[in-house]
């Protein structure tokens, strides 16, 4: 069998860095290829190459055996290569049908819109994927499962052979996932070539023939029999070194309890949720997505309101009802959403690092202290090796990992008591995570408590004295760290098997 | 070929242009402009004129100063040229009724706060868009001015009042001191107190802003209490130029306000707002007006020039960006 897509030495430069270094490899028709690596590893740019969004430095994109020369994504559309990304590109407010076929309206002679031939179409290309959702429903009635599904219609319906998808089960329930495998299989049976991309090792077992590790940009192997792959066969392919060196987890004494959460209750969760923090630990939380990890946490920061509960801060009875009201009492929060709820990214790193903790040090009352703003910020540049050309560089610009060590600076500017972590790595390579990671052990010796909450399984075992693992808006159950163990964990946080 | 750009020794003179034309390109295009004019257009570079091209800009001058807090967080306010009429006039008839200039005045500015203290709250508490919220109010505070007034110009009796808006200080009217003073003040509580740097990052991230313990709803009320403020005094300065109150006066005013922000590269959509750009587009728009009367040309024919100079600015803007990008 020929190979269907293939990369020939495909490089792609950007300015200081190798995105992509000398990287061959193929798909066949009918397979369906996994690719995965760290942030970083360069899948994401494979992708933008395959979609015309980058154009390679060095080598090229065969379909066919033909050398493609895609000058923008328009031209990848109509060579048949459809990408479906975690970020959907869906108009909410347009029916599903007028998304299916959005900027290839049917019209009739008199040049209007001929919507009956546009539902016809919807409908038969929504047969092959997903009967039961009606072309005339608005996008934003739909789950983003369903929405994804659309996606794939669409991929269908502009006679796409390489299909690509991105990380698309990191926003699915269970169902859906199993639904979306059903349709990858029944598209592999019709002869598409298939890229995978994902993080989620179990995943690409169950559903890839073939897999691909990435690592700093090159291809480090390509598996073709399954059978003779494991689990940690390729993590240390895509680690490049024994994955415990990333938490290198050090014991610390702990104190009394700092914070004392008593039935919480709010938007997002199901039951009251109660639990304690002792000084110096690090307690994780793990749970799947819609599990009300992060519900929770904004709760205890005041950035949702609670419905009724109690805090105790050092036994004592605090009240908190906005985030400035959880800072007062010297209790920070780092948002998973780094880029919508962390930075303020078209501002300074000067600026993002001293938006808080300038309200100590006004003269006056009222005017800035530049001089001391700037030197907080050249401390922290050094002191969490920032990676920045300047202090007035816009923070936008940055890396992932940057980002979160400015919103890090920022708190740790402050008299930090606690520190509520939202998914403190998500999206960040292996060498800074472990920066951060050893971070927070120093925070928590020096006496600071540290709450992690994290969808990755791995991370939150790797750095946590005590776990609670939540499940469906509920706190179900808490682990010591010498009872850590993946199976019982995962176990606890699936939703029960006969609620299914 | 960045390379060879770096070795190649630079003139310093056209380093510091360069630099200049990057960083505050309409400030060069404004005295490229001023330049031209001054040598071309009879009358034009005279004190006299000088001192009428100061007093047109100077009602634009004030409120864009607290326009610019506005679009610095993200929002703007169309209401300013009703709270202008409102003000006025209402400065005039508690001039007319109670004799003293200080109620007066104090009525025309406290009158326009409170209409922007209801603007920011519906805004800021309501989650209502800036545009609708505003451009309601407008239609309800050009109302007022018309009942308050009863439908007609109010004149003002108390002569003393004239002084504000038609004396002198040094030689130079006071509007323009009045102007100076706001661009100062305004200048510094942008860039030197948290109440300014908060607003601009309110522009660039909201909600990361709230997180990082702003008190966002309490600074958004006050960006609009003192902008109606403003637009109130302004309306007052108007009043005693005019030497009565005018329910309809300063119809577009709002607008000429935001054009002369954007102009000087304030960005609609928050975050970004250098004072200076704001005093350079207020000028270029009454530099072009004042040129444009000088040289007779007609009102009809103004209109267009003004809209193509605004466009033509925002171009620029738009064309540099891009290529400082690549």
């Amino acid at each position: 069998m020929t190979a269907y897509l293939e990369f020939k030495s495909v490089s792609k430069q950007f300015p200081g860095v190798k995105a992509l270094d000398d990287v061959t490899f193929s798909v066949q028709s009918g397979e369906v290829h996994g690719l995965i690596g760290e942030n970083g590893a360069g899948k994401s740019t494979l992708l933008k190459i395959l979609s015309g969004a980058y154009f390679p430095s060095e080598g090229a994109v065969y379909i066919n055996s033909q050398a493609m020369d895609f000058q923008g994504t328009k031209d990848a559309l109509d060579a048949g290569v459809a990408i479906i990304y975690q970020e959907l590109n869906l108009v909410p407010e347009m029916t599903v049908a007028e998304n299916l076929l959005l900027g290839h309206f049917p019209r009739k002679k008199s040049g209007f819109i001929d919507f009956k031939t546009m539902k016809e179409i919807a409908s038969k290309e929504l047969s092959y994927i997903l009967e039961e959702i009606d072309p005339d429903q608005k996008i934003k009635n739909l789950s983003i499962g369903q929405r994804q599904m659309i996606e794939i219609a669409k991929a269908l319906l502009h006679n796409a052979d390489i299909i690509a998808f991105d990380e698309p089960t990191s926003s699915l329930s269970d169902k859906e996932t199993i639904r979306l495998f059903e349709i990858i299989k029944n598209l592999q049976k019709a002869g598409k070539a298939i890229i995978y991309v994902s993080h989620r090792m179990e995943e690409i077992f169950k559903i890839c023939n073939t897999v691909t590790v990435f690592r700093d940009g090159k291809k480090i192997e390509t598996f073709t029999d399954m059978s003779k792959v494991d689990h940690d066969i390729l993590v240390s392919r895509m680690v490049g070194r024994d994955i415990k060196d990333v938490y290198s987890y050090r014991q610390r004494e702990q104190g009394q309890t700092v914070l004392e959460v008593k039935d919480l209750m709010g938007p997002g969760l199901a039951k009251p949720a109660s639990f304690s923090l002792k000084k110096g630990e690090i307690l994780g939380f793990f749970g799947l997505v819609g599990a009300g990890r992060s519900e929770l946490m904004r709760l205890i920061y005041g950035a949702e309101k609670h419905s009724g509960g109690a805090f105790y801060l050092d036994e004592e009875q605090m009240k908190i009802n906005s985030p400035r009201s959880a800072i007062e009492k010297g209790m920070f929060f780092c948002p998973e959403d780094r880029k919508d709820e962390g930075i303020i990214p078209i501002r300074s790193v000067n600026e993002n690092i001293n938006i808080s903790v300038r309200r100590h040090s006004m003269k006056a009352g009222l005017f800035l202290d530049k001089k001391k703003e700037r030197e907080t910020t050249d401390s922290f540049i050094s002191k969490l090796q920032i990676k920045t050309p300047n202090r007035d560089k816009d923070v936008g610009s940055l890396s992932g990992g940057n980002q979160q060590k400015v919103i890090l600076a920022r708190w740790l500017a402050e008299d930090v008591k606690i520190l509520i972590m939202d998914e403190p790595t998500r999206g960040i390579d292996v060498g800074t995570k472990n920066e951060i990671y050893q971070l927070m052990y120093q925070l928590t010796e020096e006496g600071k408590s540290i709450i992690c909450v994290s969808s990755d399984l791995p991370e939150v075992m790797g750095v946590s004295d005590r776990l609670i693992v939540m499940r469906d808006g509920e706190i179900v159950t808490s682990f010591e760290r010498d009872e850590f163990s993946e199976e019982t964990i995962l176990s606890k946080a699936l939703p029960d098997k006969a609620e299914n | 070929m960045e390379n060879t750009n770096a070795i190649k020794p630079v003139n310093p003179a056209v380093k510091v242009i360069r630099n200049l034309w990057e960083n505050s390109g309409m400030l060069v295009i404004f005295i490229l402009l001023f330049i031209i004019l001054s040598i071309f257009v009879p009358y034009f570079f005279t004190w006299r004129n000088m001192i009428g091209l100061g007093l047109s800009v100077s009602m634009v001058g004030m409120v864009a100063c607290t326009m610019l807090f506005c679009l610095a967080s993200g929002d703007f306010d169309l209401s300013v040229e009703n709270i202008v009429a409102f003000s006025g006039v209402t400065a005039a008839v508690v001039i007319n009724a109670t004799g003293s200039i200080f109620i007066g005045v104090l009525a025309g500015v406290l009158g326009g706060g409170l209409i922007g203290i209801i603007n920011g709250t519906i805004i800021a508490k309501a989650g209502i868009n800036a545009l609708i919220t505003t451009l309601g109010m407008a239609q309800i505070v050009r109302g007022m001015a018309f009942i308050v007034s009863g439908g007609s110009a109010v004149g003002i009796t108390n002569m003393a009042f004239f002084n504000l808006g038609n004396g002198q200080f040094l030689g130079m009217p006071n509007p323009i001191w009045i102007t100076i003073i706001c661009f100062v003040v305004f200048g510094v509580l942008l860039n030197n107190t948290s109440y300014g740097k908060n607003t601009l990052a309110m522009g660039g991230n909201m909600e990361a802003t709230r997180l990082a313990g702003v008190a966002v709803d309490k600074i958004k009320i006050m960006i609009f209490t003192i902008q109606g403020m403003m637009a109130g005094f302004a309306g007052v300065v108007l009043a005693s130029r005019m030497t009565s109150g005018q329910p309809n006066t300063s119809i577009g005013f709002s607008l000429d306000v935001i054009s002369a922000c954007v102009l000087g590269g304030v960005s609609l959509s928050g975050g970004v707002a250098p004072i200076q750009g704001a005093i350079v587009g207020v000028l270029i728009m009454g530099t072009v007006q004042n040129a444009m009367n000088l040289m007779n040309i007609p009102t009809f024919y103004q209109y267009v020039v003004r809209g193509v100079i605004l466009l033509i600015a925002v171009l620029i803007d738009r064309f540099k960006q891009t290529n400082t990008k690549n």
